[in-house]
């Protein structure tokens, strides 16, 4: 199939600048990882979901769930960038009175199909929507975004048994695989090795690609969509910080916010003006 | 009131009941199907019955993705293990994006029995009404079971229903009104208030009669619905009657005593009396037994009611 790579990487290019913006006026937030998981956001919200910003709630679309909540900026950078709200508001994240809590409240953000923030709990209930277009033969898909660390919860293990056991299909996760939380390497905190065997024992499908490169990321989609009998897992070998020299793979950026000076250099090493 | 049937087993009636009539009704079970009662609903509608396996957690999660998705999802287990581990992922995946699941939690309190205290939730009652937009029942009887699962099957939005496993009176009959949200005075009475929810209901209407033939005339409120908490009949109980008294098989610390409390205080102050499970674990032995042992009877009541009306 072809995709426009060019219109992609403006679009992530757009999507990390946001970021940027968002988190330096919240003067909060997790920069890290929103970066890391950006190319694949974008790749979802503009080439392959089956969704209406003009109808949010719009029966028989496809479903997200960041399960990483955290990265909340990037889903809501392209959110506006899809339209969802208007791209002003993404300099409200954090504040009093926002839609844009600090990880995502789908009560309050057009667009947003789960609550997540709590680790491990997203892709739980990412299983449970694919369930839900399975019994009702819909020909929906259900994507979801986790990171690396998260699945040292326990929880995603018992979603990944449920999911493999019910034969979701219709359920694509990927899992943003950049090798650092917040409190250094996966392999000094708790080792998550090895990532593409485990879920091949859960029952899954598996493929390992760039979550930079576009092409690999629509080839891993396409192959995904047609696996008939279980779900799969698109292990995405990313690096913290992409795109922003001083971040990238910095465990230190996952959750702290740039000041003004750290951003202007951030959006002019994307290609943006502060 | 010669019969006698769990809530439990009222729950799983009134769930096939419901399979029939509504069929966007999706019923999760983690491994406890035979014990919770949902098993009646998995053997007539296979299709809509989905087992989580011993993973509460991930039941509650895939409960708020199918409701999210359109789905009216009752999500069972044992009290101890929804409320108890899978109590964040009620908070944050159910109640916090209010997520249309109906948490049926059987085996609640100690009257569990013989399993002993690792399977007796006292708590759940106080970790339920601390979450907000939580609805949460706890029925007295098998027929106000069934009236009250309706009601909360129409309204959208996340629940909490404490279910027994022994079979107790039933207490009620068709005919009779059980609102949500609404206490049921079940007996009149001007001395003193008994304000009761589950088993409890019928110990108070034993007591009220022990307590009659002393001259002692108590009012027995059954408060169905712990949350949203019916303040009007507590307002009304606490200014006709002289004290007021909560009788639950939970911890007096959090559940229906401290809920009434929290009116009475704000509301109109009365001398108050809280019977239910003092500050400890339960433990292994027969439910009758371990009602007298934690001091949860008719008996505990009467003494209550007395104590409180001597104090004054």
């Amino acid at each position: 199939m072809a995709i426009n790579v060019e219109m992609l990487k403006e679009k992530a290019r757009d999507i990390r600048i946001d970021i940027i913006r968002e988190v330096c006026s919240a003067g909060s937030g997790h920069p890290g990882g929103s970066l890391s998981a950006a190319d694949i956001i974008t790749y979802l919200y503009f080439e392959e979901m089956n969704i209406d910003p003009k109808d949010p709630d719009k029966k028989g679309r496809d479903r997200f769930v960041l399960s990483k909540g955290h990265a909340a900026p990037a889903l809501y950078a392209a959110l506006a960038e899809r339209g969802y709200f208007p791209k002003e508001t993404l300099l409200t994240l954090r504040q009093i009175g926002s839609i844009l809590q600090g990880h995502p409240d789908r009560k309050k953000v057009p667009g947003v199909d789960m609550s997540t923030g709590s680790l491990g709990q997203g892709v739980s209930a990412a299983v449970g929507m694919a369930l839900a277009d399975q019994i009702d033969g819909t020909g929906a898909r259900v994507y979801s975004v986790l990171g690396d660390g998260e699945l040292q919860e326990g929880m995603v293990w018992e979603a990944a048994m449920a999911a493999a056991h019910y034969r979701l299909s219709n359920l694509t996760i990927f899992v943003d695989h950049n090798g650092l939380q917040i409190d250094g390497k996966n392999e000094d905190v708790m080792t998550v090795a090895p990532v593409a065997e485990k879920f091949e024992s859960f029952g899954w499908d598996v493929q390992k690609i760039d979550g930079h490169d576009f092409e690999q990321i629509a080839q891993a989609v396409e192959k995904a969509k047609k696996v008939a009998d279980r779900p799969q897992a698109i292990i995405a070998e990313t690096v913290k910080g992409k795109g922003v020299s001083f971040m990238e793979d910095q465990a230190g950026w996952h959750g702290k916010a740039p000041d003004e000076k750290q951003a202007k250099q951030a959006v002019e090493e994307l290609g943006g003006e502060w | 009131m010669a019969d006698k049937i769990s809530t439990r087993q009222a729950y799983g009636d009134a769930l096939v009941k419901l399979g029939r009539e509504k069929k966007d009704i999706i019923v999760m079970d983690a491994d406890l199907s035979k014990s919770t009662m949902t098993a009646g609903f998995k053997a007539e509608f296979p299709d809509r019955f989905f087992n989580a396996g011993i993973a509460e957690s991930n039941m509650m999660g895939m409960a708020a993705g199918l409701a999210l998705s359109g789905k009216t999802v009752f999500a069972s287990t044992f009290a101890m293990f929804a409320a108890g581990r899978a109590y964040e992922i009620i908070r944050n995946s159910i109640a916090y994006p209010k997520a249309n699941v109906k948490i049926c939690a059987t085996h609640a309190g100690i009257t569990v029995g013989e399993d002993g205290a690792s399977h007796q939730c006292i708590e759940d009652l106080a970790l339920m009404r601390v979450i907000p937009g939580m609805t949460v029942i706890h029925p007295a009887d098998a027929v106000s079971t069934e009236k009250l699962l309706r009601q909360i099957a129409e309204e959208e939005g996340p629940a909490y229903v404490r279910l027994g496993r022994l079979s107790i009176p039933v207490l009620y009959d068709e005919n009779t009104p059980i609102e949500l949200g609404r206490g049921n005075c079940v007996r009149d009475g001007g001395d003193a208030t008994v304000i009761a929810c589950g088993l409890m209901v019928n110990e108070a209407l034993m007591a009220a009669e022990k307590l009659e033939k002393e001259g002692i005339s108590l009012r027995v409120i059954d408060m169905h619905t712990i949350k949203p908490l019916d303040e009007e009949i507590i307002v009304k109980a606490a200014s006709e009657t002289k004290a007021v008294i909560t009788a639950e098989e939970h911890s007096v610390i959090g559940g229906l005593g401290s809920a009434v409390a929290e009116v009475i205080v704000k509301k109109c102050p009365v001398k108050m009396a809280m019977v239910g499970v003092q500050d400890r674990f339960g433990q292994s032995g027969k439910p009758p037994l371990l009602m007298e042992e934690y001091n949860i009877t008719a008996k505990d009541i009467v003494s209550a009611v007395k104590d409180t009306l001597n104090s004054l």
